[in-house]
């Protein structure tokens, strides 16, 4: 076998080098399933109008997006990251030993997390706390951590009807499931008085207390999806009275089978994203490799192009998406014309 | 056995020939429970074939029909030609000035040009429609149609010309029953005003569903415009794929299981390689994926997302296919037939090449076409080289990004619209169309060239 690899790689150089290993023309953007809608939608206009090639989006989650993204430098490794979250110390640390040494971030707008069951289902209005109440995997209960009892959802909360509990949770690979802990398991410890509980009960240390806080119940209520929302939707229409964690994206191109919950009193919408009343939403952002810039054709074209009035601002195609505008787009558009790195300064 | 030595024994009586014996009726009830089983198997894998055919065929075949609409559009210089560019005297001056309207800017054009109708539409059999929602039946792949036209045919501009214009993927899924009213009255995206002006479009005439040829040769199209959505990038990259595993892992595939099968001496070295080329039949795809991201992207740096790594690695994962078919092959072949050829002065290779070889051929030609079918539906090792990914332009050659026609179905299922659904089948019945082909031409060779002995 060693042999034929061997002649088939022989083969493969042979039929590069009669190519003359043409320069990449296209942009390579990899990286969050949340963002990889919104990237193709704009690479699909960037195609169109800016007679450069259409830039070629991979998916894969933030986590495998932003490594790939810090492999390195050249034409083998990919120009724009896509990611739900920010991108760690820990991934600049492994960028920086590759060698991608100047990073340039870019805010693209805010997408909201909503919590939907099917359309015919009762309806809810939560709060954090009761999120932290069905989903936590310990509760403090009189000076002591118990595996959480509640089965139903009246046992959270005695407004609401007598629905086992059974949420559908993105996965920890997805950078949704970050901001799902923080803003809202999180928030509901802390709401619910269940954080002091817990500190009282371990002495004061509060990064273990975060950590118990944010802890999710394994024994079945609560179920890890790894896949995209399509797979969450499947998984509570077969489920009577689940819920599932969307995007807000996602929601309203579905508004006419699954219906959203509120939180913390707010309907989930553009306009309550926007003005932060709405508590769980999270900025998307995209990485460009600014070494890349000047190599790859395109690129920063492609990046202005992304953050353009046009495309991301209201009433653009983003938008129309789901996408909630960045009210401070003007400064975003700028940092990119000046090809601000991340580190420079600003 | 002892059944037969008891009667030989002499047991009169016992063994009637008329008459069944307890062990008798016991052994033939098992026959049949037997056959029972059998039966049952086989039924549960028609049943299954069946359900999933009909399921695929059920929500995949409305994907190859897709709802048009005839738009008079007035094309607006004011729009599309702000700074009268067209008056210029150089083609490409032209063009340049006039592509600075970006197709955002095209949208205004089909709302205004739609005006005058909504109102006749809102006087009569939809009172609800605005020019708005219209404008917005009409797919958002339009002002790009439009954008394309003018930037080809500037002399047109202030003209009236009538576009066939594709429908929104919601007035789609109405026509092919997906969208009901009560659907539509929950729906964000699709307004019953726009139900009631489909229905009256569709009875003059301005809209009709036909054959969508885009479907099966367009590119894909964004979460924004489903209805403009197709597989033909992905047909190209699947094409290209299957010729380069065809180019590289057939010649080397027959000839390293000829050499193994005929020249090699049989000792521990060869036992080794056979024994690996069995077990890396049956390691997961995926570890080529791994090994080819390693070896012809980080190593040799060919392009990421090209045809020509994803044929490579194809050709990697269907190389042990074919050399354990060919080999089968070949042994399958008498000695006597080598023994003659050598008799009569032959050499060795000439034995092989001029009488083995043609021999085995069908047999051959069925493992490798199994094996190309294999390669065709996998997408797992295809990840990891960068080919599970949106891709819009057709690849002039193997070094520009493409996908694969398995690839484009996954692509499909993970997306929000609901239309992407009959896509995905669609694709599927593709897929299933190019396997069931494959498969046949398999059997054919097999049937005409297959010699018994």
């Amino acid at each position: 076998m060693k042999t034929v690899k061997l002649s088939a790689s022989v083969l493969a150089i042979a039929a590069v080098s009669a190519t003359a290993a043409a320069a990449r023309d296209t942009v390579q953007v990899a990286g969050s399933s949340t963002v990889l809608p919104y990237a193709s939608i704009v690479a699909e206009a960037f195609g169109e109008n800016m007679g450069f090639p259409t830039p070629v989006v991979q998916s894969g989650g933030s986590s495998a997006g932003l490594k790939q993204f810090c492999e390195g430098v050249g034409e083998n490794t990919i120009d724009v990251a896509n990611a739900s979250r920010a991108i760690r110390e820990s991934e600049l640390q492994t960028c920086a030993e590759n060698g991608v040494t100047d990073v340039m971030e870019v805010r693209i707008g805010y997408d909201g997390i909503v919590f939907a069951n099917e359309v015919n289902d009762a309806e809810f209005e939560f709060t954090p706390s009761d999120w932290f109440n069905a989903l936590a995997a310990e509760l403090p209960v009189d000076g002591e951590m118990v595996a959480n009892p509640n089965t139903s959802w009246n046992e959270v909360n005695e407004d609401f009807e007598d629905v086992a509990i059974k949420a559908f949770i993105p996965g920890t690979k997805h950078g949704t499931r970050e901001v799902f802990e923080e803003k809202v398991i999180l928030a509901g410890c802390e709401e619910s008085g269940a954080m002091e509980a817990i500190l009282e009960i371990n002495g004061g240390d509060e990064d273990a207390a975060e950590e118990a806080c944010m802890s999710i119940r394994t024994d079945g209520a609560s179920i890890d999806i790894d896949g995209d929302y399509t797979e969450t939707l499947t998984s509570i229409q077969g489920e009577e009275g689940a819920f599932g964690v969307f995007g807000l994206a996602f929601y309203e191109n579905n508004t006419n089978i699954i219906k959203v919950s509120t939180m913390g009193g707010v309907m989930p919408s553009t306009e309550s994203i926007a003005s932060g009343e709405y508590p769980v939403s999270r900025p998307l952002f995209f990485y460009v490799k600014k070494q890349h810039i000047g190599t790859i054709p395109g690129l920063k074209e492609y990046a202005e192009f992304f953050v353009s009035d046009a495309v991301a601002g209201p009433g653009g195609p983003l938008a129309n998406y789901g996408l909630v505008a960045d009210p401070e787009l003007a400064d975003t558009q700028k940092a990119v014309a000046d090809e601000v790195t991340m580190g420079s300064g600003s | 056995m002892s059944d037969i030595s008891a009667s030989a024994a002499g047991l009169p009586g016992k063994s009637s020939l008329y008459a069944e014996s307890d062990r008798t009726r016991r052994r033939n009830a098992a026959e049949k429970r037997f056959r029972l089983y059998g039966l049952g198997a086989v039924g549960i894998g028609v049943i299954a074939l069946v359900c999933l055919l009909a399921s695929i065929l059920g929500s995949g075949l409305s994907a190859f029909q897709q709802t048009y609409l005839k738009v008079e559009i007035y094309l607006d210089p004011a729009i599309v030609d702000p700074n009268d560019a067209r008056l210029m005297e150089d083609p490409d001056a032209v063009r340049a000035e006039l592509s600075k309207v970006l197709t955002f800017g095209y949208a205004p054009l089909i709302q205004g040009s739609l005006q005058a109708q909504a109102e006749e539409l809102a006087a009569g059999p939809a009172p609800e429609i605005t020019p708005q929602l219209l404008a917005a039946m009409v797919s958002s792949a339009a002002p790009t149609t439009l954008r394309d036209y003018v930037l080809a045919n500037p002399e047109e501009i202030g003209e009236t010309i009538e576009f066939d214009f594709l429908a929104n993927a919601r007035i789609d899924q109405y026509l092919k029953g997906k969208v009901t009213r009560e659907s539509a009255a929950l729906d964000s995206r699709v307004d019953v005003a726009q139900l009631n002006a489909a229905d009256e479009l569709l009875d003059l005439g301005q809209m009709e569903k036909r054959f969508n040829w885009d479907f099966v040769f367009g590119p894909d199209a964004s979460e924004n415009r489903p209805e403009a959505a197709g597989i033909g990038v992905a047909l190209i990259g699947s094409a290209y794929m299957m010729l380069i595993v065809l180019v590289i892992a057939v010649p080397i595939g027959v000839g390293a299981s000829i050499y193994l099968e005929e020249f090699a001496r049989k000792n521990w070295l060869t036992d080794i390689i056979e024994v690996n080329i069995s077990n890396l039949a049956a390691v997961p795809s995926i570890v080529f994926g791994i090994l080819g991201l390693a070896v012809f992207i980080n190593f040799m740096h060919l392009p990421i997302s090209s045809p020509l790594v994803g044929g490579l690695v194809l050709t990697l994962m269907t190389l042990p296919t074919i050399i354990i078919a060919t080999r089968a092959a070949l042994k399958s072949i008498p000695p006597s037939i080598r023994d003659a050829a050598l008799g009569v002065g032959a050499s060795k290779m000439q034995a092989v090449f001029h009488h083995v070889l043609p021999l085995a051929m069908p047999g051959i030609l069925t493992g490798t076409i199994i094996g190309l079918a294999q390669a065709l539906g996998e997408t797992a090792p295809l990840l990891l080289i960068g080919m599970v990914a949106f891709v819009r332009d057709y690849p002039e050659g193997i070094l520009d990004p493409a996908v694969g026609l398995p690839v484009q179905v996954y692509n499909f299922t993970n997306r929000a619209d609901p239309a992407f659904v009959e896509r995905a089948s669609g694709a599927i019945i593709v897929l299933l169309v190019f396997l069931v082909i494959m498969n046949l031409v398999a059997i054919i060779l097999r049937r005409r060239f297959e010699r018994r002995w």
